[in-house]
């Protein structure tokens, strides 16, 4: 495969090198030249200097014929710009975006840059799967499909322990799916009764935490109606 | 109408003054706190007692859009000094928020005429300049040869 991958820091040097170690051809863009003349030293004819939001930067590049588009610069207009250009007016088959702030997500998926990857984002899950302090870890998000799937941990004060699955008010547009008790998972009937230390996975319309923490919470009732 | 005006330079605050005393309603937002000081450059009263609103931020930020009234915008110009900068604004005002007339500003003249191409309104200064300096050399040539 041709690969462009646009900004030469420690994510575009390190992914070019791997990627020429797989046999793909690369050209790595960078457009500070001091950067360029260090990365250049190692990776010779491969990486080019330039703005690759200049157009012609790009074609120099050969952006014709490239078969994928990498931006991983530490900016995320030049990201968007880039990767939007590489699809819509070379016909690039694949791009993928580094996402540095992930406040900008939201642009980024505006402007149907997909795939995006934020590092800070992954970290953020990373922290919340390893420091369940929110009490609930998003497992999942299938943001085309509209659904997320999430993890919760049954805790001593949990208001649904004991309590058949049957009987809890589960909020519309949400669905257990799965319980992990003692390290093995098993798919619950209405009859299951939950136990404290019981990880239960659930899909859930977005945005419907709010509700389920409040059912499975210290606090939740778990939606016993009247007793 | 409601003119949004982000980038508040020497181009930005000129237009941002002009639009003001046509009568039209304006608002300018600028990262910089200081460029306030520039949309008062020749006027006699202050720019809020002008009917003018002036907001602090960043034009991807989509509070600091919103605060800036985005939302009821007839018109948006995306004058900053950033040419990437302006595209994604322009963009972001086009397709979220729905704004009937947007206009960027793009220094670059290959990348003002493609997104021209693919519908959004550019306005290239790099392009006027190479017109009108060729059209002075080509008159003066002509003066010389005749």
């Amino acid at each position: 495969m041709y690969i462009i991958v646009v900004g030469a820091g420690k994510v575009g040097w390190n992914l070019a090198r791997e990627l020429l170690e797989k046999d793909h051809e690369v050209t790595l863009i960078e457009n500070d030249r001091r950067r360029y003349m260090t990365v250049e030293q190692e990776l010779e004819h491969n990486v080019s200097y330039g703005d690759a939001s200049e157009l012609w930067v790009l074609e120099r590049a050969g952006i014709q014929r490239a078969d994928m588009v990498i931006a991983v610069t530490g900016d995320d207009e030049d990201n968007m710009l880039i990767c939007q250009v590489a699809r819509e007016k070379y016909l690039v088959d694949q791009i993928i975006a580094r996402v540095n702030n992930p406040r900008n997500r939201q642009h980024f998926d505006l402007l149907g840059i997909k795939p995006s990857v934020s590092a800070t984002d992954l970290i953020l899950r990373l922290l919340e799967h390893e420091v369940p302090e929110y009490g609930l870890v998003h497992l999942l998000d299938l943001q085309e499909e509209q659904l997320e799937i999430i993890e919760m941990l049954l805790g001593k004060d949990s208001g649904v322990t004991g309590r058949r699955v049957g009987d809890l008010h589960m909020p519309e547009g949400s669905l257990l799916i799965s319980v992990l008790r003692a390290g093995k998972g098993f798919v619950p009937t209405a009859d299951t009764v939950l136990e404290e230390g019981d990880e239960v996975l659930a899909v859930l319309d977005p945005g419907k935490e709010d509700d389920l923490k409040a059912l499975f919470g210290p606090d939740g009732d778990g939606g016993i109606a009247s007793g | 109408m409601f003119i949004l005006i982000v980038g508040c330079g020497r181009v930005g605050s000129s237009v941002a003054r002009a639009m003001l005393r046509e009568g039209h309603t304006v608002s300018a937002l600028d990262e910089d706190p200081e460029s306030h000081a520039r949309l008062e450059v020749g006027l006699e009263k202050s720019w809020e007692d002008l009917g003018g609103q002036f907001t602090v931020g960043a034009g991807l930020e989509a509070e600091a859009l919103e605060a800036a009234g985005i939302d009821h915008a007839d018109v948006f110009i995306a004058s900053t000094d950033g040419d990437n900068t302006n595209i994604v604004i322009s963009q972001i005002a086009k397709r979220r928020y729905d704004v009937p007339t947007v206009i960027a500003r793009v220094l670059d003249p290959l990348r003002a005429e493609w997104y021209a191409r693919q519908g959004l309104q550019t306005v290239c200064p790099t392009r006027v300049a190479i017109d009108m300096l060729e059209t002075a050399v080509r008159d003066s040539a002509g003066r010389q040869d005749g």
